[in-house]
């Protein structure tokens, strides 16, 4: 199944282009030829059984795993070549985690800040002026004040200074969200994001994802949430045995099933 | 007993009016600028070794790194220290032509012993630590570097913070053989004190009292350390 809406878009209009992306684990096949483009604003569930590859295929969009084979455009890059400068790439692809990752040795401010910090002051480093910053100091401060934006944008200003592990699950994903946000990326990887979390909190963390979305944000979302699937996504993929067995609007997706194994696959989740 | 109170009195002596005070206080600061020194720059070291030996090993020069690492750690943990400082100070810097006192040599050896038993330490400190945190670093675009010095070693390092405090008391210890090179520390002191004095039943036990102290302070820092580092697990 390849992308039915790829024949009429622009070339500015397309921000990642997957294009027969494999990946093998030794001599186990756990990709097979993955092709899809990813439109500015695309919100695109990925949906599938357990094992058949939903993490792998997110995980090599920003080379966590090095593909086997196939290109991932992205900026005018290969990211599937290794001499890229793989660093700069994730600075513009967000990632949130089923375990919420945040970095334990740091407060929730400083989780969020430390990126932005560190490649402002690589920047400066090597720009000095042309970085557009006159100082260290002045980087940290801007990175202080859109991390402190962030928070109170999910009502967690009071908890800047608290390290992660005093946090509830829902309150570190939607720090891990916001954490990814700083980067200004224009695309966010998500996988799994709700499943580790006790069900009260789910709803708190879609609610972010959902607002993320309404703002524009170009986000690809590998969840077993089929009702968030059906309402936020513009697009749904099944992937079962490391390929896309079916692509789609949700309404037709969900509404009109054709692939036999999707057809039994939401037969059991639904 | 009387026979003790006479020894204490004939090494308080030796020890205060003919300037045996002197002595040990070299011994001591040599002693603490041995052990100290070896231990920061054993961390140094035994960081920058573990950091090699988790890396990622697909390419070529990370494999030439582990390579020359393995044997670095496998020669200083495969000797004695003795046998070390002997061969850097008989034979290695003679033969390389550099010239430095037998202190400095002892912190040349005490910190490249330290820094092989701290990699593996360090090494298992660092795999310790959830991969996730590794993970979150690398996906917001920090280098496999950065990622180690900002967020995995402070960690592994809290996670290995009581067994660097037996490497240090074990260096406290070890600084003991230092004198094979003609370095003076506590032994040289008190053993000059006993000679002089033909009595070296007092020297000897202050000198143990001493290293007690010293171990016993040291113990207590590290629960200091500890308790300073434990705060990101508490709750505010
Ligand atoms: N690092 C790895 N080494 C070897 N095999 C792996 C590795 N990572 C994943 N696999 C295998 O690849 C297959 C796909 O795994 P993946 O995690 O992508 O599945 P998934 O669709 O995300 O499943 P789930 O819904 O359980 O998260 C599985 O069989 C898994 O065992
Ligand atoms: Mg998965």
């Amino acid at each position: 199944m390849s992308d039915t809406k790829a024949v009429n878009t622009t070339e500015e209009d397309i921000i990642l282009k997957v294009e027969g992306l494999k990946k093998d684990f030794d001599d186990k096949h756990v990709l097979n030829g993955i092709d899809l483009t990813v439109k500015r604003g695309d919100i695109i569930c990925v949906i599938g059984p357990s094992g058949s590859g939903k993490s792998t295929f997110l995980r090599c969009l920003n080379c966590m795993e090095d593909p086997t084979a196939g290109h991932i455009m992205f900026d005018g890059e290969d990211l599937a070549d290794m001499s890229v400068d793989i660093n700069v790439h994730r600075q513009n692809m967000g990632m949130v985690f089923q375990h919420f990752n945040l970095f334990n040795n740091k407060t929730v401010v400083q989780n969020i800040m430390l990126a932005p910090v560190h490649t402002g002051k690589k920047a400066f480093r090597k720009l000095k002026e042309k970085s557009g910053y006159k100082s260290v100091a002045e980087i940290k401060e801007k990175a202080q004040k859109e991390a402190m934006e962030l928070l109170k944008r999910i009502g967690l200003e009071e908890k800047a200074d608290v390290y992660p592990s005093t946090l509830s699950g829902g309150q570190k994903q939607r720090v891990a969200i916001v954490r990814a946000l700083a980067m200004k990326p224009k695309v966010i990887l998500f996988d799994e994001p709700t499943s580790a979390l006790d069900p009260e909190m789910v709803g708190e963390v879609l609610d972010l994802m959902r607002d993320v979305a309404k703002e524009g944000m170009t986000m690809i979302i590998v969840t077993h949430e089929m009702g968030f699937a059906r309402e936020v996504a513009n697009r749904v993929l099944f992937i079962d045995e490391g390929k896309i067995l079916e692509s789609g609007e949700p309404a037709e997706f969900f509404g009109n099933p054709r692939n036999a194994r999707l057809k039994d696959f939401l037969s059991k989740v639904l | 007993m009387g026979d003790f109170a006479q020894k204490w009195d004939r090494f308080l002596k030796y020890f205060i009016e003919y300037g045996g005070y002197k002595r040990v206080q070299e011994g001591l600061k040599n002693t603490l600028i041995i052990a100290v020194l070896g231990l920061l720059f054993g961390i140094l070291i035994g960081t920058l070794i573990a950091a090699v030996r988790v890396m990622p090993k697909y390419k070529r020069l990370p494999r030439i790194l582990n390579g020359f690492c393995s044997f670095y750690v496998g020669f200083f943990r495969g000797t004695p220290m003795v046998v070390q400082l002997l061969l850097f100070y008989y034979v290695l810097l003679p033969i390389i032509g550099v010239k430095i006192s037998s202190v400095q040599v002892s912190v040349l050896v005490f910190s490249l012993n330290s820094g092989a038993y701290i990699s593996e330490m360090m090494r298992a400190g660092i795999q310790s630590v959830d991969p996730g945190q590794m993970e979150a670093g690398r996906a917001v675009g920090l280098s496999f570097g950065a990622t180690m010095t900002m967020i995995v070693i402070p960690q592994a390092i809290k996670n290995i913070l009581p067994t660097l405090g037996n490497e240090f008391i074990a260096l406290i210890k070890e600084t003991s053989v230092v004198s094979f090179v003609g370095a003076s520390d506590l032994y040289v002191a008190f053993n000059y004190i006993g000679s002089n004095s033909y009595e070296f039943m007092v020297p000897y036990i202050v000198m143990a009292m001493i290293y007690i102290v010293m171990v016993v302070i040291i113990t207590i820092l590290i629960k200091l350390t500890e308790h300073y580092f434990a705060k990101s697990d508490r709750r505010k």
